[in-house]
């Protein structure tokens, strides 16, 4: 039941949510994996927000709210994360910090 | 009165648990005064006890017991239960009387061994199980004496373990004897699940109502408790371990041949004879089985050089005299035979003991010669033994208690004329093997000086004995020879009468044969062993008389067979599967888990990028079965 016409946001939303995913795989360097991670979250508050505009509910945009709030918590764990990876391994290479492999 | 019953079991399990924790810190006076005293009280009490039986009889001549409940599972509720009746007092009067005179004997005896107390530990246990086993109302608690019983000969045949061959003899008893518990076991379970309870006299009640005569269910379960008999009770095949067990001490051997153990098997086919009667097919095999045995063992007896040996084959031949008593329907007979068996056979054990005892541990009878001067008590008490044991006409009870077997073998249903003859052959034969004894030890020419001499704590129960090995037959006589029926008469009350009746013209032929088959082999023995024994050195000279010698010496060769058929594979499978394939599978399982972890571990690299990527990869996946599906 594909439908006839693909809302143009919801295209915009997947490149986006595909372009945040190779960069958190492609990249090594962790503050770019947080920006991706962002970009991720962004292209899922898009398709929200995109959904809410289509169905004519607010739920859509309540949920973006939420994605917010989350994504700002988020990010405040994260420079955590990436001050303390610098004091202890003096890099911001993710894959340095690979000391708990198998 | 009878309420006292208790006690006869109580006095022994004191005396052992007494002799247990502080056995090894009492003086030996101390310590025989503990392991003799509690049998002599016990035996004090069953006498006690059996005049007050005899003067008023319990109703039904049952009298019950319940101690407590020994378990409660699902309606299963096994008791520790005492059940007399004229049987089960017989049996406790034989155990505690002649266990209470080889006790005694054994206070002189056992004086210069270091282990007085262990020994006197384990006398006591066994004393006990044996009670327990002959009083128990139930099946399960007569399977706790049962195996006591088995446990107690293990230790007793290797009390001197430091001889390797002692442990080896121990072992050899304990695992034969497993062979037949095991069948009785699975007859017990069997017995449960098809009468749907253990307590013996409610059993057979509802065996008999369930059950039609010949029926395929009591035929199995009757096979499965002859099994059982078969390896307490010594009986071919499972005989071998008990010439090997003369390798105790030997008022142990006395105490096993006589009071306990092997006539462990005869109770219990006494006891359940309900199911046997219902299952002809198995009284059958119960009569061959004894007639083979008493044969054999017979026959074996005349092969051996070690008067411990001698009395061990004489002992399963005579518990085939009562096995063929059973099979045939003569109940009270087997029963009288059990009684005398006990007094005559105790009796020539502890006066085999004295002999050994006296003459630097002989057992070897052509070593002895001439013993009827140096030792005049012992002499004349194994004389009368030994006139018992072959049955000499008229003043001996082994004639009167073998020839009622002999009798109802003729005449009872179940009976025919060759277990009669093969009987009768083994008559003979106790003559023969037992007086050969008799003249090679006791005449010629003193073959050297006596160590020591014996006290009275030896002569006082062979001199005992004696009397009651003579004297004893007059408990029960033929019709022709007065018709005392005191025992037959006392037994009626718990086991059923017998079936043979023979008139008076058969009756004098039969007790004639028997008779004349036993002066025939004392009369052959003396012949042949007595003076110069020139007919046996002669017939030793041929290949013939060797060969049978040899054979007859090992008991017909069953070790040497069970040894080729059973232990010989058994030990090449064991060293073939050193490695053991069944554990090889199990760590089959821990290389595999040790495998898988290696390759799991490999993907835990660390770093968070993999696992991202294996998160998208996975959350890719899930979505393509989900729109896919």
């Amino acid at each position: 039941m594909v439908p006839d016409v693909v809302d143009p946001a919801l295209v915009l939303s997947v490149l986006m949510f595909a372009v945040g995913l190779i960069g958190l795989l492609a990249r090594r360097d962790i503050v770019f994996m947080l920006m991706s991670i962002e970009i991720m979250l962004n292209a899922g508050g898009l398709a929200f927000v995109a959904a809410g505009a289509r169905w004519q509910q607010p739920d859509g945009q309540v949920m973006f709210l939420f994605i917010l709030a989350m994504a700002a918590a988020e990010v405040a764990v994260g420079l955590a994360l990436v001050l303390r990876l610098h004091r202890l391994f003096g890099t911001v290479d993710a894959d340095a910090a690979d000391t708990m492999r198998g | 009165m009878l309420e006292l019953l208790w006690l006869v079991l109580a006095f022994p399990l004191a005396g052992f648990l007494v002799l247990l924790t502080l056995g090894r810190t009492m003086p030996k006076r101390g310590v025989a005064l503990v392991g003799v005293g509690s049998i002599g009280l016990a035996a004090g009490t069953t006498f006690a006890i059996a005049a007050s039986y005899l003067t008023s009889p319990p109703p039904g001549g049952v009298f019950e017991e319940t101690l407590w409940t020994w378990w409660h599972v699902e309606g299963f509720a096994p008791s520790i239960g005492l059940h007399l009746d004229a049987l089960s007092l017989t049996f406790i009067l034989v155990v505690t009387w002649v266990g209470f005179l080889i006790h005694l004997y054994s206070a002189e005896f056992m004086a210069d061994d270091e282990d007085y107390a262990r020994y006197f530990t384990y006398m006591n246990l066994f004393v006990t199980s044996m009670l327990a086993l002959v009083l128990a109302d139930n099946l399960v608690f007569l399977l706790l004496g049962w195996e006591g019983v088995g446990l107690c000969s293990y230790l007793l045949i290797g009390f001197w373990y430091k001889d390797p061959a002692n442990v080896h003899a121990a072992r050899k008893a304990f695992v034969v004897t497993r062979i037949g518990d095991v069948a009785l076991t699975v007859g017990i379970f069997l017995l449960f699940q098809w009468l749907g309870t253990l307590h013996i006299e409610d059993m057979l009640a509802r065996a008999g109502t369930v059950w039609p005569i010949g029926s395929g269910a009591a035929v199995a379960a009757a096979m499965l408790l002859l099994g059982g008999a078969m390896g307490k009770s010594a009986q071919v095949p499972l005989q071998t371990w008990l010439p090997d067990a003369m390798a105790g001490p030997t008022p142990v051997s006395a105490l096993i041949h006589a009071a306990t153990m092997v006539t462990a098997g005869v109770y219990l086919i006494a006891r359940t004879h309900t199911i046997f009667e219902l299952a002809p097919a198995a009284m059958r095999v119960v009569a061959v089985t004894g007639m083979v045995t008493l044969l054999l063992s017979g026959f074996a007896a005349l092969g051996q050089r070690d008067i411990k040996r001698i009395l061990a084959y004489s002992t399963i031949s005579q518990i085939g005299y009562m096995v063929l008593g059973l099979g045939v329907g003569a109940w009270a007979g087997a029963v009288f035979h059990f009684m005398t068996h006990a007094f005559f056979k105790a009796l020539l054990f502890l006066g085999a003991g004295i002999i050994i005892h006296c003459l630097y541990h002989e057992h070897d009878i052509y070593q002895m010669g001439g013993l009827r001067k140096q030792l005049p008590v012992t002499f004349w008490t194994f004389l009368a033994g030994s006139a018992a044991l072959a049955g000499f006409p008229l003043v001996t009870s082994g004639f009167y208690s073998k020839d009622l077997i002999l009798t109802q073998a003729f005449t009872s249903p179940y009976g025919s004329w060759w277990l009669w003859a093969g009987g009768l052959l083994g008559v003979f034969l106790t003559g023969l093997y037992i007086f050969r004894g008799v003249f090679v030890a006791f005449f010629g020419e003193p073959q050297r000086e006596l160590e020591r001499h014996p006290g009275w704590l030896l002569r006082i129960p062979v001199i005992v004995l004696g009397i009651f090995a003579v004297g004893a037959g007059f408990l029960e006589t033929p019709d022709i020879l007065g018709g005392v029926k005191v025992l037959s008469n006392f037994l009626g009350q718990a086991l059923p009468a017998m079936a043979g009746h023979a008139s008076t013209g058969t009756e004098i032929g039969l007790e004639t044969a028997a008779g004349l088959a036993s002066l025939l082999g004392i009369g052959v023995a003396a012949a042949l062993f007595l003076g110069q024994r020139t007919l046996v050195h002669r017939a030793m000279e041929t290949t013939i008389g060797r060969r049978v010698q040899r054979l007859w010496a090992a008991g017909w060769g069953f070790d040497w067979v069970y040894d080729r058929l059973l232990a010989r594979p058994y030990a090449w499978l064991a060293n073939t599967n050193r490695d053991d394939v069944v554990d090889g599978a199990v760590m089959a399982t821990r290389l595999v888990t040790i495998g898988l972890n290696r390759g799991l571990s490999v993907t835990q690299t660390g770093r968070v990028r993999f696992y991202a990527a294996g998160m998208a990869a996975g959350a890719v996946v899930v979505l393509l079965i989900v729109v896919l599906s």
